[in-house]
C-alpha cells in the first residue's frame, strides 16, 4: 500500500476527518469543549499521544508479535498516556484538574488505536508521523471549532478574555446556557458534519 | 529474524515491552513528583482562600499573591479530642497520613460519611483581623461520596455557626453530576446558612430539590441534580466533622473563649 506523504498528514483534515467522517473521539469532544483553554491543552495531548504512538508502533510492526498486537499497542498507548498525565499535572495543574480523567481517556480514544491498528502496523516511521499528526490535527480543528462557538456564545468569552460583555458583569449580552452543557457539542459537531458533507458530498453515506 | 510466530518470542516480547514501559512511566511519575506535590500544596492554598472568599473561584492568581492574601489566615494544629492547640510542624503536616498510621488514630464509630479512622490531630486555620481577633475558622472535611472520598473546607464565621463558605480540593465524583460541588453557583448557596440548630445539635442538610434562601431556611442547602449519593455525602460529612468525633470540642473551645 503507497501512501504519498502529503496524503498521509493532509487527508485527515477534510477528506478523512476522524471525527467528521470516521466519527470517532466524539466523548472527549464533547466534555473538555466548554472553554478554547482546556481544548487546547487536550488537543496538545492527543496530538503528542498519538504521534508518539503512532511512531512506536511503526518502529516496532516488524518485530510485534501478530498474536498479542492489540494489547502491545494498548500497553505503548496507556504509557504515553500516563506520562502526559504526569507532565500536565506538573506543569499546568489547574487545567489538568478540569480535564480531570479525560486525559486518562484518551487511552480509550478510538483515533488513536484506530490509527496505530489501521496506519502505524503497515507504514514506514516517517509516513506514521505524519499520520499521527494529520489525524491529531484533524481532531483538533473540529475540537476548536466547537470551543470557539460554546465558549463564546456560552459565556461571551474566548480563551478566558471577555469579548461579548454578559448582563451578570454589567453588558448587554446574555449567555446561552445550553451552550455549556453537552448537547451543544452533539448540534455543532452535527453541524459541522453537516457542512462538510455538503462542501464534499462524496462524504455522505449512501442507504443500503 | 525470529520466528514471530513463536511462543517464547511472543512472551520475551511481551516480557521487554513491559520492562520499557514499565521504567518509562515510573521514571517520569518519580521526577515529577515534587513539581506536583508544590502544585497540590499551593492548590490547597486556594482553596482555602476561595472557602473565606479571598479568592474568587477561577481567579488567575500567582505564587506570591496566594502568599500575599494568605497573611491573615493561620494555619493551627489541635488536638481533636480536646480541641486543645498544640505544637507541630503546620507545612509537613499530613492528615491523610496520620489517619492511616495505627499510632497516631483511632478508629471511628460507624457513621454515614464513611469515615473509617479519626487523626489524633488535626490541621485548621483560623484568619484574624487587624486587631488580631478571630474572624473566621477553616475546618477540614471529608467523607465518602459516590466514587471515593471527598476532600474539602468548610468556613465558619468566628460565632461557629453560620457558614461562609465550602470548597473541595481532591474528589473524584463524576463530571457534571457530583463533580458540580466544584460549581461556583452552588458554592454561593452556602454562605449565611447554619451549621448547628439552637440547641446546638448539627444541622445543615444538602436537599434534594432547591431550598429558599439563607435567611428563610438556613439549616438546608440545594441538593445537586442527578447526584443524591454524592449530595448526601456532603450532609454526612458535616454531621461527622462539626461532631463529637470531629470538632466540636474545638467549636467548644471557641465558644467558651468567646463568652
Amino acid at each position: 500500500m503507497a501512501v504519498k506523504k502529503s496524503e498521509a498528514a493532509l487527508d485527515p483534515l477534510f477528506n478523512n476527518n476522524p471525527i467528521a467522517l470516521q466519527v470517532l473521539g466524539i466523548c472527549s469532544a464533547l466534555a473538555v469543549t466548554t472553554k478554547m483553554e482546556t481544548s487546547v491543552v487536550m488537543c496538545a495531548a492527543v496530538i503528542g499521544v498519538l504521534t508518539l504512538s503512532n511512531l512506536t508502533i511503526s518502529l516496532l510492526r516488524h518485530q510485534i508479535p501478530n498474536s498479542i498486537r492489540i494489547i502491545v499497542q494498548l500497553t505503548v498507548i496507556a504509557s504515553l498516556v500516563i506520562v502526559t498525565d504526569q507532565i500536565l499535572k506538573a506543569y499546568v495543574f489547574e487545567i489538568s484538574k478540569q480535564l480531570s480523567v479525560f486525559v486518562g481517556l484518551i487511552i480509550t480514544n478510538c483515533i488513536i488505536m484506530g490509527r496505530a491498528e489501521a496506519f502505524a502496523m503497515q507504514n514506514p516511521p516517517s509516513l506514521a508521523i505524519l499520520d499521527g499528526i494529520g489525524n491529531g490535527i484533524g481532531y483538533s480543528a473540529i475540537l476548536m471549532v466547537t470551543a470557539f462557538l460554546r465558549e463564546l456564545f456560552g459565556s461571551g468569552k474566548l480563551y478566558g478574555y471577555s469579548v461579548l460583555p454578559t448582563v451578570s458583569e454589567g453588558g448587554w449580552y446574555l449567555p446561552n446556557g445550553l451552550m455549556l452543557l453537552s448537547p451543544a457539542a452533539f448540534f455543532i459537531i452535527g453541524g459541522l458534519i453537516w457542512a462538510l458533507r455538503v462542501y464534499k458530498p462524496a462524504q455522505i453515506e449512501m442507504d443500503g | 529474524m525470529a520466528n514471530r510466530q513463536a511462543t517464547g518470542y511472543t512472551l520475551l516480547f511481551a516480557t521487554a515491552i513491559c520492562i520499557v514501559c514499565g521504567i518509562l512511566v515510573s521514571s517520569f511519575a518519580v521526577s515529577l513528583e515534587d513539581l506536583q506535590d508544590e502544585n497540590i500544596a499551593l492548590d490547597k492554598q486556594k482553596r482555602v482562600l476561595e472557602a473565606v472568599g479571598l479568592l474568587q473561584p477561577g481567579e488567575p492568581i500567582d505564587e506570591a499573591q496566594v502568599a500575599e492574601r494568605f497573611a491573615p489566615i493561620e494555619p493551627v494544629l489541635i488536638e481533636l479530642a480536646s480541641g486543645e492547640a498544640v505544637d507541630g510542624d503546620t507545612a509537613t503536616f499530613d492528615q491523610q497520613r496520620r489517619a492511616r498510621d495505627p499510632v497516631t488514630s483511632t478508629e471511628a464509630p460507624e457513621n454515614l460519611a464513611k469515615v473509617k479512622r479519626v487523626p489524633d490531630r488535626a490541621l485548621l486555620y483560623e484568619m484574624r483581623g487587624d486587631a488580631g481577633d478571630l474572624e473566621m475558622i477553616v475546618l477540614p472535611i471529608e467523607g465518602l461520596g459516590l466514587w471515593g472520598t471527598l476532600y474539602g473546607f468548610l468556613a465558619l464565621d468566628a460565632d461557629t455557626t453560620t457558614v461562609r463558605g465550602i470548597t473541595y480540593y481532591q474528589h473524584k465524583e463524576t463530571p457534571g453530576l457530583g463533580g458540580e460541588v466544584d460549581n461556583p453557583s452552588w458554592k454561593d448557596k452556602w454562605p449565611g446558612r447554619k451549621a448547628f440548630d439552637d440547641d446546638g445539635e448539627v444541622s445543615l442538610a444538602v436537599i434534594k430539590g432547591p431550598a429558599r434562601t439563607a435567611e428563610h431556611d438556613p439549616h438546608r442547602v440545594d441538593g445537586l441534580a442527578g447526584a443524591t449519593i454524592t449530595s448526601n455525602g456532603v450532609t454526612n460529612m458535616l454531621e461527622f466533622w462539626l461532631g463529637e468525633n470531629g470538632f466540636e470540642p474545638y467549636l467548644n473551645r471557641i465558644r467558651a473563649e468567646a463568652n
